[in-house]
């Protein structure tokens, strides 16, 4: 057998490879004033290069943290969510554009994390389904996911809810034809589309602060 | 993905330097169509200069029209106030591709040079004369639902597979392009070109040149434009055949017309012979039914694309009713 397989034994204790990934990521976060991201930004020379096998610098913020990593150029914002920085949370469905699961917020606008590079994404502010909860207390449209039982087996439903509540933000929420329309690109294998779309409907209503 | 450097530039003419130095590095705009691509090996460039950060992303109003940077994101066209009072058929038919998510990253220049989503240039085990020269067609004996009708060779039959692109052939829009070299301009319908012997070349762009702009002449269609899309989905689905419409009626009769089709050529076909038999004629079922039925003319169809020749009409029939009511 490989040396390079781990036995059931380290499998089954001690460190997870998710831990083992979330430390090797070496993301540094520091908690965030506005201004030094912004900086960041106002601060781009006229070129940036990173060679074939370097890694290159990458400031941005996360749910309101500053990360400073060290990215190879070819290394997703998916990816990079995931791996790197250990919020797991965003989905990895398709990997090409066609599912929906690893929609996250780029400066409040929602895009498909999967078909972004991660340094295209200097000095922007992301938000992911762990940045939406104030505390313990759910956004208002986890909280109409969970009580119209808008999921099944759940791997579709962080990206269907930064999709919604993007949908709501962008106006787009006026009525089910709209919202099914502009939630088509979030797809549900299992099928929960009609409580989905109720959430959405919902949460529109109350007119909650998003 | 197979790694590559990558390089951001800040100014227009950085970049143009930037591309002169490595003529085989590829821009990178909103990524949608080229990570994908990347991720899949079909294609693999050695250097990515992200161009994002260019000022590009401007939508004005000319004297002649309105000028839209090539960075814009097709969301941020498709909600313009101007292009939807002015331009409604372009707002329709982005609105009308891809999905919220996509649209917010898919940039007007990177739509343009989309390339094909024939399944053969996809798949990296199939022939395909496109991606690899000389390999073959796949699809000519084998899938070809999707595939072309107008103007395709024994080389390639892919489509284009753009909705913006089917809308701005129809505004006789104007592409800009910037190169070491200067300015040149390029007209909608010439930019995009047929496959010919060389399918593996999709447009006129020149090596070292950056699309800066599209630009659209004022016209009289808003209260007469729509933008059909038949699908195999309602929503977020490439075009089976889509059909762009803008006419102009003056008492009751269409004094300009035009008329363009998507998911039937490997460029967005316009369809002057249905817009000649329309000008002039009153804005009726029968006029629509009489010039629907020469669109046709010249298509082939390539066995299960044969419903294709079918569906033309009768889409162009459905949308100039729309548009005209
Ligand atoms: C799941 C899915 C569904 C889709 N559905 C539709 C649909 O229904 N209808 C539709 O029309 N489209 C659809 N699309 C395609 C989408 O519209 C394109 O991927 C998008 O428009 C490409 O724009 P981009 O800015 O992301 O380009 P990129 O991926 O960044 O670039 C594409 C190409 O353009 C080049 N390029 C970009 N900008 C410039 C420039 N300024 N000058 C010179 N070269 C440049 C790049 O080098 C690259 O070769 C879909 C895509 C996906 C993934
Ligand atoms: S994982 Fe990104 S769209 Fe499917
Ligand atoms: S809940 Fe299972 S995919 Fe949507």
């Amino acid at each position: 057998m490989s040396k390079t397989l781990p036995t059931s034994d380290e499998q089954g204790k001690g460190a997870s490879r998710r831990d083992f990934l979330k430390w090797s990521g070496a993301a540094v976060a520091v908690s965030l004033t506005p201004s030094v991201v912004t900086r960041a930004a106002g601060e781009r020379a006229d070129e940036t290069i990173a060679g074939f096998f370097e890694k290159m610098p990458l400031k941005l913020e996360v749910n309101g943290k500053l990360h400073q990593l060290q990215v190879e150029p070819r290394t997703t914002l998916l990816d990079l969510l995931r791996e790197q920085i250990g919020l797991t949370g965003t989905k990895k469905g398709c990997d090409q554009g066609q599912c929906g699961a690893c929609t996250v917020h780029v400066n409040g606008r929602r895009i498909n994390s999967c078909l972004s590079l991660a340094v295209m994404n200097e000095g922007q502010k992301i938000t992911t389904i762990e940045g939406l909860a104030k505390g313990d207390e759910l956004h208002p449209l986890q909280e109409a996911f969970i009580k119209h039982d808008a999921f099944q087996c759940g791997y579709c439903t962080p990206g269907q809810i930064m999709s919604g509540v993007a949908c709501i933000n962008e106006g787009h929420a006026g009525s089910a034809d709209e919202i099914r329309e502009f939630m088509s690109g979030n797809l549900c294998r299992c099928g929960a589309y009609p409580h989905i779309v109720d959430a959405i409907l919902e949460t529109k209503k109350g007119g909650n602060n998003l | 993905m197979i790694n590559f450097d990558y390089l951001r530039t800040a100014s227009v003419n950085a970049t143009l330097d930037a591309i002169k130095r490595e003529p085989r590095a590829a821009f990178i705009a909103g990524g949608t169509n080229l990570v994908d691509l990347m991720k899949r090996g079909v294609t693999s460039p050695p250097r990515l200069i992200d161009i994002n950060n260019l000022p590009l992303k401007n939508i004005e109003r000319t004297s002649s029209g309105i000028s839209i940077g090539a960075l814009a994101t097709n969301s941020a066209v498709a909600i313009n106030e101007m292009i939807r009072s002015d331009f409604p058929l372009l707002s329709q038919a982005l609105h009308a591709g891809a999905s919220p998510q996509l649209r917010n990253m898919a940039t007007v220049g990177g739509n343009m040079l989309q390339r094909t989503r024939c399944t053969y240039f996809y798949d990296t085990t199939m022939p395909c004369n496109k991606r690899q020269a000389g390999s073959g067609c796949g699809a000519l004996g084998g899938y070809n639902r999707m595939h072309a009708i107008f103007g395709a060779s024994d080389k390639c039959i892919a489509v284009h597979p753009s909705d913006m692109c089917v809308a701005l052939v129809a505004l006789n829009a104007t592409a800009v392009v910037r190169s070491n070299k200067g300015e040149r301009r390029i007209p909608f319908g010439d930019f995009h070109r047929l496959p010919g012997d060389t399918p593996q070349t999709d447009n006129q762009l020149k090596a070292g040149e950056l699309i800066t702009a599209v630009e659209i002449p004022s016209n009289k269609f808003q209260q007469h434009s729509f933008y059909l899309k038949i699908r195999d989905r309602s929503s977020y689905a490439f075009a089976l055949v889509s059909v762009a419409v803008a006419l102009s009626i003056e008492n009751n009769r269409i004094s300009d017309a035009r008329i363009a089709a998507g998911g039937v050529a490997h460029k967005p076909w316009r369809l002057l012979n249905v817009e000649k038999a329309l000008t002039g004629q009153p804005a009726s079922v029968e006029t629509f039914q009489k010039a629907a039925s020469i669109a046709t003319q010249g298509a082939k169809g390539y066995g299960q694309n044969n419903f294709k020749l079918k569906l033309l009409p009768q889409a162009i029939i459905q949308a100039l009713e729309t548009a005209s009511s």
